[in-house]
């Protein structure tokens, strides 16, 4: 075997800056997202992911202008998620330098919208963010349900049974974020990401949680996660992407040095 | 100076493409994107890129008659094809129920089966995204400052079998060994993306606009 596990650092943009909020209050600017892109890439990072956080419709362009620096300076693979609606807002990002689009919210309102971007685009663009929150009670069998909203809104749509549809509709890859872990820092629900991982053929990306190296390990080892996304313990440089790999490497997970 | 041109067949973005040959280029190269015939034929290199499905990628190239401009800049100068625009250089392709492609190269280009496991049992998921090794099998100029079995940045679900081995100039492992470079003369192409594979693939890019095509 000799693909890498991918570290993926993420950048939440609002307004064309960096932010990172904890718990979605507590709004705390960390940069520039072309320098901050640029230094994670100088670590080492296999892929930089952009969720655009802006509130509000009318400052959508900001971001398009974002990726289009960044796509002239980084030259690593770049996805880009938020507020995605339409084939054509995912061709508009496509052609300003991002590799991979996140559909999350408006596949939930209209499945048949990842069918269509996808045959649009190729499934090798399209990206299913899916937010779950586990719903089973201590001791009964595990089950995650699908979020809106930051997690607050049910949607009843079992979190498994729906990224195997979204497969079949042709999403080339998952990115999974337990709801009940972001933002706590005590690690990603592994139980989640493994029974996601086991039930799709296409790579997942685990979220949500981390605190710490041995996280993003045990995301691999023990969640059987594809790749890992990690936001605030880089960007307030707890650790750089290179000591994550290099903890990785050392607990035998390959990686790209 | 010389005019590098990325052909446009309207599959897939590429201005990742042409802004990474651009951060490599000498300041005396120009880089243009273009769908345009008359570019293709007065560039001194030609990159062929591609992205999605074969069969659109054949639709596209023959609705805008590029199909024997590619053919004649791959007969005669410094070309580099990338992903399905390495695939497309071949006879056919399973991809869409079969399509016949460009046959620049004999051989068929094949799906990765869904059932593959690695060595701690494991699944191998198709798409193959990432980093993976490339062990380059063949000396060639474009591979100058870039180390053997270096990683490179993958996505594809299908891969290129030829039927002559000797053109094959790398390999790379997933879950098959298989081709991950072709070379012959004047022409390399690619399934990795070197345009998103950090140092080592501008390193390749800046190699080709430094080619002079002699293997």
């Amino acid at each position: 075997m000799s693909l890498a596990k991918r570290i993926i650092p993420c950048l939440d943009v609002a307004n064309g800056r960096v932010v990172k909020g904890v718990q979605f209050v507590d709004i705390r600017d960390a940069g520039d997202p072309v320098e901050v892109a640029r230094r994670y890439d100088a670590e080492g990072a296999d892929e930089i992911t952009f969720l655009d956080i802006t509130a509000t419709s009318d400052d959508r362009d900001t971001i398009i202008h974002v990726v289009e620096q960044v796509a002239e300076q980084v030259f690593i693979p770049l996805t880009v998620g938020g507020g995605v609606r339409s084939v054509d807002d995912v061709r508009r990002l496509l052609n300003a330098g991002a590799d991979k689009v996140a559909i999350n919210s408006a596949a939930i309102f209209r499945p048949e919208f990842v069918k269509e971007a996808a045959d649009k685009v190729g499934s090798q663009c399209i990206v299913v963010a899916i937010d779950a929150k586990r719903v089973s009670a201590e001791g009964e069998a595990n089950k995650w349900e699908i979020f809106t909203h930051g997690g607050r809104k049910p949607t009843g749509i079992d979190a498994v049974e729906w990224a195997i549809k979204m497969v079949a509709f042709g999403a080339g890859e998952i990115l999974l974020t337990s709801m009940d872990r972001d933002g706590t820092k005590i690690g990603f629900d592994l139980d989640l990401t493994r029974a996601i991982t086991d039930a799709v053929n296409v790579p997942v990306i685990a979220s949500g949680g981390v605190g710490n190296l041995d996280h993003l390990a045990e995301g691999v080892i023990k969640g059987h996660a594809d790749a890992v996304l990690a936001a605030s313990i880089f960007h307030f440089a707890e650790y750089s992407v290179g000591e994550a790999k290099q903890h990785m490497a050392s607990c035998g997970i390959e990686v790209r040095l | 100076m010389s005019l590098i041109a990325v052909v446009d067949y309207g599959m897939g973005n590429l201005r990742s493409v042409s802004k990474a040959i651009e951060h490599v280029a000498k300041n005396s190269d120009r880089v243009i994107v273009s769908s345009n015939p008359a570019d293709i034929n007065n560039a001194d290199h030609v990159v062929f890129p591609g992205q999605g499905a074969a069969r659109d990628c054949m639709h596209e190239l023959q609705a805008r008659k590029l199909d024997a401009v590619v053919l004649k800049a791959a007969a005669e100068k410094p070309f580099l094809g990338i992903c399905m625009g390495m695939q497309i250089l071949l006879t056919h392709s399973e991809e869409n129920q079969g399509v016949e492609c460009l046959d620049l190269y004999p051989g068929n280009v094949r799906r990765f089966k869904d059932n593959m496991h690695d060595s701690e049992d494991l699944k191998l998921k198709v798409p193959h995204m990432g980093w993976n090794r490339v062990r380059w099998t063949q000396e060639h100029r474009l591979l100058e400052n870039i180390a053997q079995d270096s990683r490179f940045y993958f996505v594809h679900s299908y891969f290129a079998e030829p039927s002559d081995s000797s053109l094959i100039a790398a390999r790379s492992d997933y879950g098959i060994d298989f081709a991950c470079a072709l070379a012959k003369d004047n022409v390399m192409a690619v399934q990795f993306h070197p345009e998103k594979s950090a140092a080592d693939g501008l390193q390749l890019l800046k190699n080709f606009c430094h080619w002079n095509g002699q293997p």
